[in-house]
């Protein structure tokens, strides 16, 4: 209750009404018109029953679902807070509150400065308008005046790095400069409190470093942020407190160090080879199926050291969609990333145009690098703006001390890092003898 | 302690804080219809020739089939100017409202990712509408050099009538692009309210051809009114206003104006989740 606290959240809950029948969020007339007719027809029938209190909503074949329950914490001016958890933990779902998008069922939440959400990178961009025209729509789509972009503007481009195509319409972008201007206009905005979500995970390696180094500037200059992220080192790094969300409610809070190493991926995931994904939901991609399989094309989960791992994806698209990439990621059992592969690193018309339909997806990863253990391979579909169509949680594989390569040094273990990458070292030679002898 | 907190977020929240927070996102207002404006013509042949071209067709066709064929009165005036003075607000209006009840659905990714007050969209798609209107008007004086046709002192109290036609436009954008977010069926309805609208509006002809009896009725389409004033400020001369008619247009349109401001308030907390 210090005079420091700059966000306070007290008793925080949001409640979600699915239907079970749409796929749609909305409703049409007829459906309303049929609940209202439904509901009428129950109250004269029976006229002493309490009403529902949502005569439009209140039909069969919808469920209550709480997103959040009963959430309190607080945060002081300056303090960097993860927020993490498994998907549908209810992260986002706190982020959209806490930036107004969408609004409280029960609680409140009380803000003291001027704050700034990051929820996608991009929003408002149209294609058909030029780098600089989208710079200042986008600009004021996050709040900052004109004079204020105006004052930026060069600084913003040359974060960018777009100088030459600076007056393109950004249809003519590729997707690595439309994400690098997008996060640009971002990272200068000057709010008090930044609320981020994964919107880091866009964009080449470099890039990505500069935009962690830029956002450990804003925690620097006495600024709060509030960070939802996936990635566990991303976090460590950054964030001084860690919020861990599961099911809506908090499990708990403080120390990154502690509270990330507590959640790593349960041991107790099945481990078979093949994983099938929850459907039923209205991404625009959606993985069905993954399975990892051997030399000998059959389906497991534990390789040989030598051996090439090939992925198999079967993903459905609902529509035809212009700028969407499909990412497998593999990553350390506490969630650091070990490299990641696009497909349309290689395919690039996939990014000019993805089909509806189903679709299966194959990707090698050669033996030879990854040192026995266990990891974890992300799968990820989004389009250029960061948005994540679907994001299922990770699934494990097994790399066995079988097939290990002879040459390396066993003996350090894991402390010597997760990759096997041979180095040829050569015979060492006296350093105090000159070259000629 | 509580007064400390700049932004209190609450189930049912008061409306001061955005009234202040339409004021901050005023930059957001100007971008918006901005970008509409740029995007309009891009990758056509012609551009902005489209925005002469339309209103200046819609008038011929109406001058030769209700001036010529059906040979309606024309109250002393040049039948093209009659119908030009009726389709500037009307043309306004339903570019407006088109343009505002889908403003909403067109820009859902924004309303799911970004917080800015809501009002800003559908309002913004009226003020695009208005760079059409002086589009028309400039077609307008060119037609009355043409006609050699001089508007008397009244013609300065347009803006009063533009006014109204801006408030009718925003209040009815208010009430089509809320109703848009929840039931996509407004998608489908706003086109036919447009088209039917030209029809039981005076637009092609003048209100005097409609019966004395019927003439307070007709007024409840608030369109009347404005139609109505725009002629009796443009056309000037023996053009007279029908004073209880155009009040009860005048009180329509703020009824429209203001309960569409009251649930386009009470339905925003929920677009993003609905949308």
């Amino acid at each position: 209750m210090s005079n420091s606290t700059v966000i306070r959240v007290e008793g925080l809950s949001k409640k979600y009404i699915i239907g079970h029948l749409r796929s749609e969020g909305y409703q049409t007339l007829r459906d309303s018109m049929a609940g209202a007719l439904k509901n009428t027809g129950r109250r004269l029938l029976h006229p002493f029953r309490a009403s529902s209190g949502q005569p439009l909503l209140g039909m069969p074949g919808t469920e209550e679902f709480w997103a959040l329950k009963d959430v309190s914490f607080e945060v002081e001016k300056g303090d960097r807070i993860g927020i993490i958890g498994r998907n549908g933990a209810g992260k986002t779902t706190l982020l959209k509150l806490l930036s107004r998008i969408t609004y409280p069922t029960e609680g409140r939440i009380s803000i003291k400065g001027r704050v700034a959400s990051l929820l996608e990178v991009g929003t408002g961009f149209h294609p058909e308008l030029t780098g600089r025209e989208n710079i200042f729509l986008n600009g004021a789509v996050l709040g900052m005046g004109r004079s204020e972009i105006k004052q930026k503007f060069d600084e913003i481009v040359e974060f960018a790095e777009v100088e030459k195509f600076i007056d393109t319409p950004v249809k003519r972008y590729s997707s690595g400069m439309y994400v690098r201007l997008a996060f640009s206009v971002a990272a200068h905005l000057e709010p008090e409190i930044l609320l981020v979500d994964e919107v880091l995970a866009v964009g080449d390696a470099q890039f990505q470093r500069k935009c962690v180094d830029k956002m450990g500037d804003v925690g620097e200059n006495g600024k709060t942020v509030l960070f939802v992220s996936h990635n566990m080192a991303a976090v460590k790094n950054l964030c001084n407190k860690v919020i861990l969300l599961d099911d809506g409610v908090v499990l708990e809070s403080g120390d990154p160090y502690t509270i990330c190493d507590k959640y790593i991926f349960p041991e107790d995931i099945a481990a078979t080879g093949t994983h099938s994904f929850r459907g039923g939901e209205d991404h625009t991609i959606n993985f069905i199926r993954a399975e990892t399989l051997n030399e000998k094309g059959e389906v497991t989960s534990a390789f040989r050291a030598d051996e090439d791992i090939r992925f198999r994806i079967t993903y459905s698209v609902e529509k035809d969609i212009w700028g969407s990439s499909l990412a497998i990621n593999i990553c350390n059992f506490d969630g650091t990333d070990l490299w990641a592969t696009s497909d349309i690193d290689v395919f690039s018309t996939l990014f000019e145009q993805r089909e509806k339909g189903m679709w299966i997806y194959e990707c090698v990863a050669p033996g030879n690098v990854l040192r026995p253990g266990r990891y974890l391979v992300a799968l990820g579909a989004g389009d250029v703006t960061g948005q994540y169509f679907h994001h299922p949680d990770p699934f494990p594989f097994e790399i066995l001390e079988q097939g290990f390569w002879k040459g390396s040094h066993k003996s350090f273990g894991i402390s010597g890092g997760p990759l096997v990458v041979p180095m040829r070292p050569e015979m060492p030679r006296r350093a105090d003898t000159s070259e000629d002898d | 302690m509580e007064d400390q907190f700049d932004i209190i977020i609450e189930p049912d929240k008061g409306m001061t804080q955005y009234w202040k927070d339409l004021w901050r996102y005023r930059g957001l207002f100007y971008f918006l219809a901005w970008r509409d404006i740029l995007v309009r013509y891009k990758q056509t042949v012609i551009g902005v020739a489209w925005s002469v071209i339309r209103p200046l067709l819609t008038m011929v066709v109406f001058t030769v089939i209700f001036g010529k064929l059906a040979k309606f009165p024309s109250e002393g005036v040049p039948y093209p100017i009659l119908v030009f003075a009726a389709m500037l607000p009307w043309q306004m209006f339903s570019n407006a409202l088109s343009e505002s009840s889908d403003s909403l659905i067109t820009n859902a990714n924004m309303l799911t990712k970004v917080y800015f007050p809501r009002m800003v969209m559908p309002t913004s798609a009226v003020v695009v509408s208005l760079v059409d209107f002086l589009i028309a008007f400039c077609i307008l004086c060119a037609l009355m050099v043409w006609y050699k046709f001089l508007p008397g002192i009244r013609f300065l109290t347009l803006p009063f009538f533009l006014l109204l036609a801006l408030m009718t436009a925003l209040g009815c954008g208010f009430w089509l692009s809320a109703l848009n977010v929840r039931y996509r069926d407004f998608r489908y309805i706003v086109p036919f309210i447009v088209q039917f609208g030209l029809y039981v509006s005076p637009v092609g002809f003048s209100s005097t051809v409609v019966p004395g009896k019927w003439r307070f009725l007709y007024s409840v389409n608030p369109m009347v009114g404005v139609i109505d004033g725009f002629r009796w400020a443009i056309l000037g001369g023996d053009t007279r206003l029908y004073v209880p008619g155009f009040l009860l247009s005048i009180a329509v349109s703020l009824a429209i104006f203001w309960f569409g401001l009251l649930y386009f308030r009470k339905m925003e907390m929920t677009f993003a989740d609905v949308v």
